[in-house]
């Protein structure tokens, strides 16, 4: 698995900021999935053009307290997949 | 219709903060439904519409559903289903769905196809509609045409099924089951794996509104139920092995259950519908108990989900009665559907008699006796000449 895939949605979910959840959540038909602020984080960067090393790099740059996100980040890509949440393009 | 009005509630700030009732914990209206009409070019059998629905008021207008959205979504909820009636009737639904996704709700069109096109598919779809749900009365022409009392329904379902798909909308088709075409299941699941379905409801019909007028003639035996669930069963294994991700949900009917179901996630806590008029209800079939429920003409949705009489009526569990009362599952059911039991017991306060417990389950199993005996009473169609029956016997 490289660092240079590239994730984007599944059409079938749409990821927003909700105020009143205040959270990132996932919608789909006839449901919601309320995220934890760190999933959020990276979901929100996924866009179907950047890469899995850029969006780490993104995090990084945004988190610069953190430490290295770069196991974080791949741990939850393999989430996101199983949840058919993402696809690698 | 309701007595507080708009005026006391826009104008004065007494007035308007004082509730109907004392407020009781409630969740956010996470769930909208907004039905915006009556009218359906179907008359199927088991519609959850009104029996009196030809009585209704005039339609909302289109600034007052706007009205509807904005202030649900300030409120929270996120969910958003455009249903009916069958909702492409009405002219303005494309104004409705871009005002929809401008206001960041998830948006579900709920429809039968019919009235639907290559065109308005495009058009919503560049609107920001997200998905479609379709649906079948069965998987055969004969039998759906039966059901929904229109000889070409079926042909433009598949049409417009295929085309939902075409356009990249992920598409829910909805099956209701009932005892004339759930010894089909495995066509009809063969049929939604064909056209491309992402998800799939196979729901047995629920007895509210035109289904439980015509209960007797819908309702299956036990042993079509058990067979139906083991094939569905059948093929989930299959496609999963086979790497389709498509879902199937089977929905039981809850009168072959021994407990209740947590109707609505309890009364007024996560669902909203609003009623082509404008009344606002906790659930779709509530509007036949003998509660008033306020009307969204008259006073502000945040006032109508927290301070109106009808949707503080059933909140909690401190109005409930005996065996509920005492009942150590009352978190997990909330003693079933309320209309369920103002339907077969008389007081919408009692146990749901689904609940074994309920001194009316005799009801309950007696209805199960009823679907072992194929009956030939021909069916009560959801159309407006039956429902003025309904309105003038009320």
């Amino acid at each position: 698995m490289s660092v240079q895939r590239i994730p984007g949605f599944n059409p079938m979910f749409r990821l927003q900021w909700e105020k009143a959840q205040d959270s990132y959540v996932l919608l789909y038909p006839e449901g919601m999935i309320k995220l934890n602020p760190s999933a959020g984080e990276i979901l929100a960067r996924v866009d179907g053009q950047r890469s899995e090393a850029e969006i780490t790099a993104a995090l990084q740059q945004a988190f610069p307290d953190a430490d290295s996100l770069a196991g974080d980040v791949r741990e939850f890509m393999e989430v996101a997949r199983e949840q058919n949440w993402i696809r690698f393009l | 219709m309701n007595r507080t009005g708009s005026v006391s509630s826009s104008l004065s700030p007494v007035s308007g903060c004082l509730p109907d009732v004392e407020p009781k914990p409630a969740g956010q209206p996470l769930w909208l439904l907004a039905e915006l009409t009556y009218k359906c070019p179907l008359q199927c059998p088991y519609c959850s519409n009104p029996l009196d629905f030809s009585a209704s008021g005039q339609e909302l207008s289109t600034e007052q559903w706007v009205q509807v959205l904005r202030q649900a979504r300030e409120m929270g909820a996120a969910q958003l289903g455009f249903s009916g009636g069958e909702p492409l009737t009405r002219p303005d639904l494309n104004e409705l769905i871009q005002e929809a996704r401008h206001l960041g709700y998830y948006s579900n069109l709920i429809t039968s196809g019919l009235g639907l096109n290559e065109r308005k598919l495009e058009q919503f779809r560049a609107s920001g509609l997200d998905h479609i749900q379709v649906s079948f009365q069965a998987s055969d022409a004969e039998v759906n045409n039966m059901l929904a009392g229109s000889a070409k329904a079926f042909e433009q379902k598949l049409k417009m099924a295929r085309e939902v798909k075409a356009n990249g909308y992920p598409m829910v088709l909805n099956f209701v089951t009932h005892r004339h075409n759930i010894d089909r299941i495995d066509r009809i699941i063969e049929l939604c794996v064909e056209l491309g379905a992402d998800y799939v409801e196979l729901a047995t019909c629920q007895y509210y509104g035109w289904a439980f007028e015509n209960r007797e003639q819908l309702m299956p035996s036990r042993a079509q139920l058990e067979r139906a669930e083991r094939i569905t069963n059948e093929y989930r294994a299959r496609l999963e092995a086979a790497g389709n991700p498509i879902k199937l949900i089977f929905v039981t009917p809850d009168y072959y259950e021994e407990r209740p179901k947590g109707c609505m996630n309890g009364w007024g806590q996560i669902f909203l519908t609003v009623t082509p008029d404008g009344t606002a209800l906790p659930c779709h079939s509530a509007r036949q108990l003998p509660v008033q429920f306020p009307n969204v003409k008259d006073r502000s949705l945040e006032d109508i989900w927290y301070r109106s009489f009808g949707f503080n009526k059933y909140r909690g569990d401190d109005w409930m009665k005996e065996p509920c009362r005492s009942c150590d599952e009352k978190g997990k059911d909330f003693g079933g559907c309320r209309c369920q039991a103002y339907m077969l017991t008389g007081d919408a306060a009692n146990a749901d008699p689904v609940c074994s417990k309920s001194a009316h389950h005799g009801k309950i199993l007696q209805a199960r006796s009823e679907a072992e005996v194929p009956t030939d009473t021909p069916m009560t169609f959801r159309n407006e000449r039956n429902s003025r029956v309904f309105c003038r016997s009320d």
